[in-house]
């Protein structure tokens, strides 16, 4: 058997479904959507798409981590909102003593990434600590942040005072060269996401644990600390997508971030991270966001189908990602 | 010798552009049990699961009773009586014995589960097997040799015609190798043709009445096993004339230092008050039934599993293991018996399963790729690894996996090695090179630990072995002492009390 050990390959060769498959997904959705509306390529439209995926995408590439080393996190959506809420109110009561300025809009970021931090802490800790199925503790997460912001709306919804709303919209709106901060960041988090996960020592560590955490405990990885960290990192960019989010609306209710966590997911598993853990890859996770939000961008541009279908759309596309996946194991 | 049932003739059988089996001849009679052998990836496993019908063959003829047949799937070899057990089991872990017996073919009576009858019959099968299994078990309960057992009652309830047994004898303890073998005879009086492969010859020699052996895929030798010794087998396998299999021992330098002092390990369950010295240069076997908590103690004393005392010392130190990263510090490494699932990452390439263990190593503020594969070049050509670094290393034959394993630890550079069960269901070739290669380490200053199932391996390979039994440390033979018998009765706790004087554990202080 000793021929086959091949050398490595020369010249080109057409890489596999799985790496092209989600790419050129990408690409028809773009001929398609360039073709029915002539508005489609515009930089507005274009800034508009881009910046409305940041706040998934920069979720969706920690939730990448999470699902890599074999977890799952369904609370990413209502801890957004509470991190929202939680931002607005400590704002609000800073801005008698604080005054409008460049000091407020730092204690507000920091709020926000700190309690992002201490939420994904918290998921983390239980999950690694106590050993509770990440599904269990990430579900009663999920609904304890919802009602929390629920309680602090009282059911309605927390407002920005108005004139520090007018003061941070520049954070949503505004940017260098026409590229808007939300976008900035998002493009941030991704290289140095896709760097951390296919150059690191973590990135490596985190694979390794998701695809078999018996392994990783006898070759001396520390596989609570990778799970722990994994989670920690989910919270805090769901901390740094909701201080881009907040100065959009300037506010947050109870049904600010419904279903994102369920779009992150999806973003993932389009993107061909494999949902059971083990391999990720976080330019699969842009191109997952990308494709969910062209589908929904496109069905509100063109009177091709209706967007209440939207989601039906969005569904098939999940499964059919999946069906890529499965080749993948299967050809292996 | 009768017709055969099943026959293949020139089997051609690829994976991609490498072809793994080159033109098979092989024949299944009634009533003759047939062994295959030869060195991992010689191709028996392709060639059996093409049988069974697990795998398609891509050039050649199958013929049932004479008449030419393909199978699309295991089930057309089933419904054809055509029954093959794995070396890793195919029970469903979570479901009883008596669910995994009659699993995709449970009896029905007016539209329901028969579960009366298929108790009935499960106590019937695992009865004859002589197992005491209930029934009711869930199967991961279940040790291996019992879930060997439970496989074998699930074969006969299929009343197969044909059974093919891929190592049956690996995971065995010599006690349920008799029953295992008591059962073959039975089968093989009742017109079964029976298949199996193994690397232990003495068990060949004595259970089959023909043998095929397959080299680089394809047939060296097929004949009558009388007329074959196991020298001749040996020597068949690997092409070559088989030289000692164990290396020479040179002996421990007098007074070569302790690099290794350990007092009193305990680990919860599995084994108490456990000490010895380890010198440099020296190889200690490490001996008992399965089940005597020979993995367990090295685990604790890696840091694997928790321990509840026991002091450590390394060079004179003290040191404190709580963690496996703990171990690794101070140089000690375990060799995991399970290469599987506690080894290798089966869904990855060479690549970061090489480097997994030692990945700072390799690690500034990112990994070093170009490092990474010159690590590997050099490991593939260090210990003879075979097969293409692109692939899944679950794809990887035992022995090279296990090769790659020895380089994974070895990219540690372990002073003190623990190294569990190194050689099992490898072929003899592999088994030599291994051998050598921790012969060599030994005289190079490193200190080994060997833990084995095999007697002759340790009485081989180590200068001194400790004998557990039950969690306890029944001596430390050395010398003269280095017998099967001795370690046989510490290992079972029937030593007189002269055995025990002489063999008294070395260390009580």
């Amino acid at each position: 058997m000793s021929d086959t050990t091949a050398p490595p390959r020369r010249g080109f060769t057409l890489p596999p479904m799985t790496v092209i498959g989600p790419v050129l997904a990408l690409v028809l959705l773009i001929v398609l959507g360039a073709s029915l509306n002539s508005n489609f390529l515009s930089a507005a439209n274009v800034t508009n798409v881009l910046a409305r995926s940041a706040f998934i995408g920069i979720i969706a590439v920690g939730m990448t981590f999470v699902i890599t080393a074999g977890g799952l996190d369904l609370s990413v959506g209502s801890m957004a909102a509470f991190v929202a809420g939680l931002m607005i109110l400590v704002m609000n009561a800073a801005l008698p003593t604080l005054g409008i300025g460049l000091p407020l809009v730092l204690l507000g970021m920091g709020v926000a990434l700190l309690a992002g931090l201490c939420a994904g802490l918290l998921n983390g800790l239980l999950i690694t600590k106590l050993g509770i199925e990440a599904f269990i503790v990430t579900l009663g997460s999920m609904g304890i942040y919802r009602s929390l912001v629920t309680w602090l709306a009282d059911g309605g919804t927390l407002s920005l005072n108005f004139d520090l709303r007018r003061f941070i919209r520049p954070i949503y709106f505004d940017g260098i060269l026409g590229v808007t901060w939300p976008i900035i960041v998002f493009a941030l988090v991704v290289i140095i996401g896709e760097i951390v996960m296919s150059r690191t020592a973590f990135g490596r560590h985190a694979a390794a644990v998701g695809s078999n955490e018996h392994v990783s405990h006898y070759s001396g990885i520390s596989v609570a600390r990778v799970r722990l960290v994994t989670y920690v990192m989910l919270g805090l960019l769901v901390g740094i997508a909701t201080i881009l989010y907040v100065p959009r609306l300037g506010s947050a209710s109870s049904s600010t971030g419904v279903l994102w966590e369920l779009e992150a997911i999806a973003a993932v598993i389009i993107g061909g991270t494999v949902l059971k853990g083990g391999f990720g890859r976080v330019w699969g996770t842009v191109i997952g966001v990308l494709i969910l939000s062209l589908i929904d961008n496109i069905l509100n541009l063109t009177s091709l189908v209706s967007p209440y279908l939207n989601g039906a759309i969005q569904g098939i596309i999940i499964v059919l990602a999946v069906i890529l996946q499965r080749g993948r194991k299967a050809s292996s | 010798m009768a017709d055969p049932i099943l026959s293949l003739r020139g089997i051609r059988r690829s994976f991609g552009p490498v072809e793994v089996l080159h033109g098979i001849d092989l024949d299944l009679a009634p009533g003759e049990v047939h062994a295959l052998l030869g060195e991992n990836g010689a191709g028996k496993s392709t060639a059996m699961k093409i049988l069974a019908g697990y795998q398609p063959a891509s050039a050649g003829q199958i013929l049932l009773d004479g008449v030419e047949t393909q199978f699309h799937s295991p089930h057309d070899g089933e419904s054809a009586g055509i029954i093959m057990i794995h070396q890793e089991f195919a029970l469903a872990e979570q479901l009883t014995v008596e669910q995994n017996i009659f699993l995709g073919r449970e009896l029905r009576r007016r539209g329901l589960l028969d579960k009366a009858q298929m108790r009935r019959l499960s106590r019937e099968y695992l009865a004859r097997v002589n197992s005491r299994v209930d029934p009711d078990t869930i199967v991961s309960r279940l040790s291996n040799s019992e879930k060997q057992m439970v496989e074998i009652a699930k074969a006969l309830s299929r009343n197969a015609r044909v059974l093919i047994m891929d190592e049956p004898t690996a995971v065995l303890t010599s006690r349920e190798v008799e029953i295992l073998f008591a059962q073959v005879d039975a089968l093989r009086a009742a017109g079964t043709a029976i298949l199996f492969t193994s690397h232990k010859l003495d068990e060949v020699a004595r259970l089959a009445d023909r043998v095929t052996i397959m080299r680089d895929g394809s047939v060296v030798h097929s004949g009558p096993a009388d007329q074959i010794t196991e020298d001749g087998m040996a020597t068949a396998m690997v092409g070559r004339e088989m030289s000692d299999l164990y290396p020479p021992k040179p002996g421990v330098a007098p007074g070569a230092p302790v690099v290794l002092k350990v007092r009193d390990l305990s680990v919860p369950r599995f084994a108490q008050g456990i000490g010895f010295d380890l010198h440099q240069g020296e190889i200690l076997g490490l001996a008992g039934l399965v089940g005597a908590g020979r993995t367990e103690a090295m685990e604790g004393l890696c840091g694997i599993r928790p321990k509840t005392s026991g002091s450590v010392e390394i060079h004179g130190q003290p040191v404190a293991i709580r963690r496996p990263a703990d171990a690794l510090a101070q140089r000690l490494c375990y060799l995991t018996e399970d290469r599987k699932l506690r080894g290798l990452l089966l869904d990855m390439p060479m690549r970061p399963n090489l480097t997994l263990q030692a990945l700072e190593d390799f690690t500034g503020l990112l990994i070093d790729r170009k490092a990474e594969d010159r690590a590997l070049d050099q490991a593939i050509q260090d210990f003879d690894i075979r097969g293409s670094r692109t692939v899944r290393v679950g794809n990887l034959s035992g022995g090279n996996q296990q090769k790659l394993l020895l380089a994974k630890i070895m990219l540690s550079e372990p002073q003190i090695l623990v190294v569990d069960e190194p050689t099992r269901g490898i072929d003899i070739g592999t088994k030599q090179q291994i051998y050598a290669f921790l012969r060599r380490l030994a005289a190079e200053g490193h200190a080994i630990i060997v833990i084995s199932s095999e007697m002759q391996e340790l009485i081989g390979l180590a200068d001194r072995i400790l004998v557990m039994r039950a969690g306890r440390q029944m001596g430390i033979l050395s010398g003269e002492a280095l017998s099967e018998d001795s370690i046989v009765r510490l290992a079972l706790g029937v030593g007189d009390a002269k055995t025990a004087a002489e063999t008294a554990p070395e260390v009580t202080a």
